[in-house]
């Protein structure tokens, strides 16, 4: 999974219920330099590490030589390996739809109790970083899990039942367990608001219930439908960590392969190339999303919730509605909660071992410090993406709020690029353009806050875009007919009800610098590892203790996210539409 | 002695001019109504005297001195939206304290002047209120007092009832106009309502495509619309052709399909004989006559096609032989009436009827 991707759906929600705009303010008093920043700082970290993946890819030596391009479609290899990412993108999707639909009909059309809870969990585990749900896994369902070793004993086995380790299964139960609230979300919350009584017109019309879905419902959901699964498609293609981890050595989607031919076999060239597929086919998807999705957004005879929902009564309803909810809560509960209960577990009994062992230096150990140093690392990397995107983010959407200059219909697709474009590819891109002059950041500690803000920038402009623009011009107006002066209906205006949203970006870069995994594997120098990196180093070694030391860290970067992610829902809540 | 003075303001938008070479003046204290159908450059106008917006040509000079160059926030005017713009982000308190905290009141001054304003509009004991849970007239009112508060020199209002529904409305014309006049301030009052323009308005000035028409008190534009489109406008839609046949000191006879009609209520038009003009007859202008009309009498016999009780007057509507058809309010009782599809005739009053001049097309 890639992911920058993971909070792209919080983003949706606002592109989904778009809400009126109205035309707004410009940054007019601000100094030209201030507003070329984010131009800056894209064009240097972004389109020119992308322009020399370019240059290695189709002109290695300096002059034009596609010898790495050729060599995709001279073996079979790489078009196994696009074969592979395509087809197991597709299973998951469509495992992903049909497991999630029934869920996203009684979210649409039924209340319960603890209904909202139940929404914001499920949301929980998109917003994981792949190396948590990788851990998360491993600890339910691995050999040491607590599941495998209860059948050996019960059953006296020598070897774990259940061995999904590096198997396709694992790959596609990860990948459902990860999008299975895109669909719950995208289509659930397109359904609720969908009229029921033009199904319940197609069943006086003599259509059973099942005609009734298929002829009605079906096609009016359709658009949100495929909205939904081609974002879920996006997301499987573009796996990484899932893949890697889980996968193991026998498989390979297309970024898991441009990392090995990086780390492992040093083939730039190639690398490049299969980047530069990638960046192609990532885009041309995407693209293809947002023309479907504004689609989505347009009424069709909508209605607000309340009226579409009901509480279940009969035994049917309440069976419907009982099955999906366990099954949600095992499908997307049970891992997270087995990785804390496994974090715990010392092999005799519960204690906080695996815990205490972060803070020790040991000889031997995958680290010459102590692992805890990488929290101390993520942490302050954290701190300088949270600052470096909202300054950024801010700017940013000031220069998009103003909807009638031309210079913000031209920015606009140009800072959500980097959301089409994939973490393995930027960290890649960074490897190979910015260790020589006239850029030499290889050995800067820097180069990963920077990585990060770029995956952060476009959600903080996207969070705070909205709200921007949803202020009304008028109240700017009075409060500067009533005597304010500019800077002070900004102080005044602007910034109480822009504070909010900023919040909430804030959070997002966070817990996405928190997580970040795919580019930050290339870029991290070993001396300086982040959570998700010593995690991923601990899974490779043997040894208990290492694996103790892993999941330990896992649930603290799942309760990170966690936090973050519910903090996000809490002061975003009503916000949006509001003013 | 006007205290606002508009000369020639001029905007244009492609084409377009809105508005377009408008003048007018305000006196100290005086409340004037810029009325005209939506579109017609009345909140233009507005935004440009309060500085939201420039001018493409022309002057607005208060107290006599030009204010082009007076930044909005030094200009000390008040502006009141339609959306009332209220802050969400702020309570009531806050909301009215806004200007005189932009003044730097000291705090008690400020907490003296807000409750006396709240006072003023109704709503002591709202302080503490969210602005966004208040009902409509209620944040119509706390606009109001934040307008108010700072005791702007100049007061604009931009269609202050136009989000209200309509028995709130005609509560809180009245009420308005009372509390405008009663701190004495000066305002210009923007709203395609005629029914309002004339409860609040000292003087109405009435604007078409950009463009000033008429200006004039409520009574003068009423009695004497000075085009069709006001005519229209003011709902007068008894109009037809006519021509001048005989004028006399006073009072004229016009030609028209409906016969010939006795005018004595000229109005600032000088007609001459031989003139084409257009008729209008007010809507109270008729009698109901039962017995056979005389030669002098101003009447006009027609088929009786629509009628409808009023409560204090019954609403008729007539077709007359030419196809025209004319409506009118008259006083009667049900069965002096004819039933629906009778014939009806009418005597109608000349002084409710005058002469505009004739638009050329």
């Amino acid at each position: 999974m890639n992911e920058w991707m993971n909070g792209r759906m919080m983003n949706d929600k606002h592109l989904l219920f778009a809400y009126s705009h109205i035309r707004t303010f410009t940054i007019r008093y601000s100094p030209l330099a201030i507003r070329l920043l984010p131009l800056v700082f894209l064009a240097v970290f972004f389109f020119y590490p992308l322009l020399a993946i370019f240059r290695l890819s189709l002109a290695p030596q300096g002059h034009l030589d596609l010898a790495a391009p050729a060599k995709l479609v001279s073996t079979t290899y790489y078009a196994r390996t696009l074969w592979f990412t395509t087809w197991q993108a597709t299973v998951s999707t469509l495992l992903t739809v049909i497991l999630a639909m029934p869920g996203a009909y009684i979210f649409a059309r039924y209340r319960f109790p603890g209904k909202s809870l139940l929404q914001a969990l499920t949301t929980v585990p998109f917003v994981m970083p792949t190396i948590v749900v990788a851990a998360a896994f491993n600890a339910l369902l691995g050999p040491r899990s607590h599941l495998n070793l209860a059948l050996m004993a019960l059953f006296g086995l020598q070897r774990p039942p259940i061995n999904l380790q590096h198997t396709i299964w694992i790959i596609l139960l990860a990948h459902v367990f990860y999008n299975y609230t895109v669909v719950l979300r995208i289509v659930g919350g397109f359904w609720a608001n969908l009229n029921p009584r033009l199904e319940e017109a197609a069943r006086l019309l003599g259509a059973d219930s099942w005609r009734a879905f298929w002829q009605v419902t079906l096609p009016l959901l359709a658009p949100a439908l495929v909205a939904a699964a081609l974002l879920v498609f996006i997301f499987c293609f573009t796996s990484f960590g899932v893949v890697l981890i889980l996968g193991g050595p026998r498989f390979a989607t297309l970024e898991v392969e441009i990392y090995r031919q990086t780390v492992h076999l040093f083939n730039l060239p190639l690398a490049a190339t299969l980047s530069l597929a990638q960046i192609t086919l990532t885009l041309a998807m995407t693209s293809v999303y947002t023309r479907l999705q504004a689609r989505t957004a347009r009424p069709l005879q909508l209605r607000p919730q309340q009226t579409t929902q009901r509480w279940p009564t009969t035994w049917r309803d309440r069976a419907l509605v009982g099955g999906n909810v366990v099954f949600m809560v095992v499908l997307l509960l049970t891992p997270l909660l087995a990785l804390a209960e496994r974090s715990l577990w010392t092999g005799r009994g519960y204690a906080l071992t695996n815990y205490s062992e972060l803070f020790v230096n040991r000889r031997g150990s995958v680290f010459f410090v102590p692992p805890v140093e990488a929290v101390r690392n993520s942490l302050a990397f954290a701190a300088l993406t949270v600052g470096l995107a909202v300054v950024l983010g801010v700017i940013g959407a000031y220069l998009l709020a103003d909807r009638k200059s031309r210079l913000s219909r031209w920015l606009d697709p140009i800072f959500m690029l980097p959301l089409g474009t994939s973490a393995v590819t930027l960290g890649f891109g960074y490897i190979i353009a910015l260790d020589r002059p006239p850029l030499n950041l290889r050995t800067s500690p820097l180069l990963i806050p920077i990585a990060h803000t770029l995956v952060a920038f476009p959600f903080v402009v996207r969070t705070v875009l909205p709200v921007l623009r949803g202020i009304h011009p008028h109240l700017r107006e009075s409060a500067s007919v009533l005597g304010a002066s500019p800077a002070r209906v900004w102080r005044e205006i602007d910034l109480p009800i822009v504070s909010r949203a900023l919040l909430v970006g804030a959070v997002f870069a966070f817990t996405i610098s928190m997580g970040e995994f795919g580019a930050t594997s290339l870029i991290a120098r070993p001396q300086m590892p982040t959570m998700p990196i010593a995690i991923y180093r601990f899974l490779g070694q043997p040894g208990a203790l290492n694996y103790g030391q892993a999941l330990a860290m896992s649930t603290l970067l799942m309760l990170v996210c966690a936090v973050g992610f519910l903090s996000i829902e809490r002061f975003r809540y009503g916000e949006v539409g509001e003013f | 002695m006007p205290i606002l003075e508009i000369r020639h303001l001029t905007k244009s938008y492609g084409d377009e001019r809105f508005p377009d070479d408008i003048s007018f003046t305000v006196n100290e204290g005086e409340i004037v109504c810029l009325l005209g159908p939506s579109g017609c450059g009345k909140t233009t106008l507005l935004r440009i005297i309060a500085g939201l917006e420039t001018a493409d040509a022309g002057q607005v000079l208060f107290a006599g001195r030009d204010v082009r160059d007076v930044p909005v926030h030094h200009r000390n005017f008040g502006l009141m939206f339609q959306d009332y713009a209220l802050f969400p982000h702020k309570n009531v308190f806050e909301n009215v304290a806004f200007g005189l905290r932009m003044m730097h009141l000291p705090r008690t001054e400020v907490e003296t002047r807000v409750r006396e304003v709240l006072e003023l509009v109704g709503l002591s004991g709202f302080e503490e209120r969210d602005v966004n849970l208040l009902a409509g007239g209620e944040q119509q009112r706390v606009a109001l007092a934040r307008s108010l508060a700072p005791r702007p020199r100049l007061l604009m209002l931009d269609e202050p009832l136009g989000s209200l529904d309509r028995t709130l409305r005609e509560r809180l014309m009245n009420e308005l106009r009372a509390i405008l006049k009663g701190v004495g301030v000066t305002a210009i009052y923007v709203t395609h309502d005629q029914e309002e323009a004339f409860t609040v308005a000292d003087r109405v000035v009435i604007m078409n495509h950009g463009r000033k028409v008429q200006e004039g008190t409520p009574q003068d534009v009423y009695q004497n619309p000075a085009t069709e489109f006001v005519a229209r406008f003011l709902g007068l839609t008894n109009l037809l052709p006519g021509k001048v046949i005989g004028v006399g000191k006073g009072h004229a006879e016009v030609e028209t399909e409906i016969g010939r009609l006795e005018i004595s209520n000229l109005g600032i038009g000088n007609w001459e004989l031989g003139v084409e003009a257009t008729v209008l007859i007010r809507p109270e202008a008729a009698g109901v006559i039962t017995e056979s009309p005389l030669a002098d009498d101003n009447a006009i016999v027609g088929t009786l096609v629509e009628r409808s009780f009023r409560g204090g007057y019954y609403r008729l509507v007539i077709r007359h032989a030419s196809g025209l058809h004319l409506s009118f309010t008259v006083q009667a009782i049900s069965e002096s009436l004819p039933p629906l599809g009778a014939s009806i005739c009418l005597s109608l009053r000349s002084e409710a009827i005058s002469l505009l001049p004739r638009v050329q097309n």
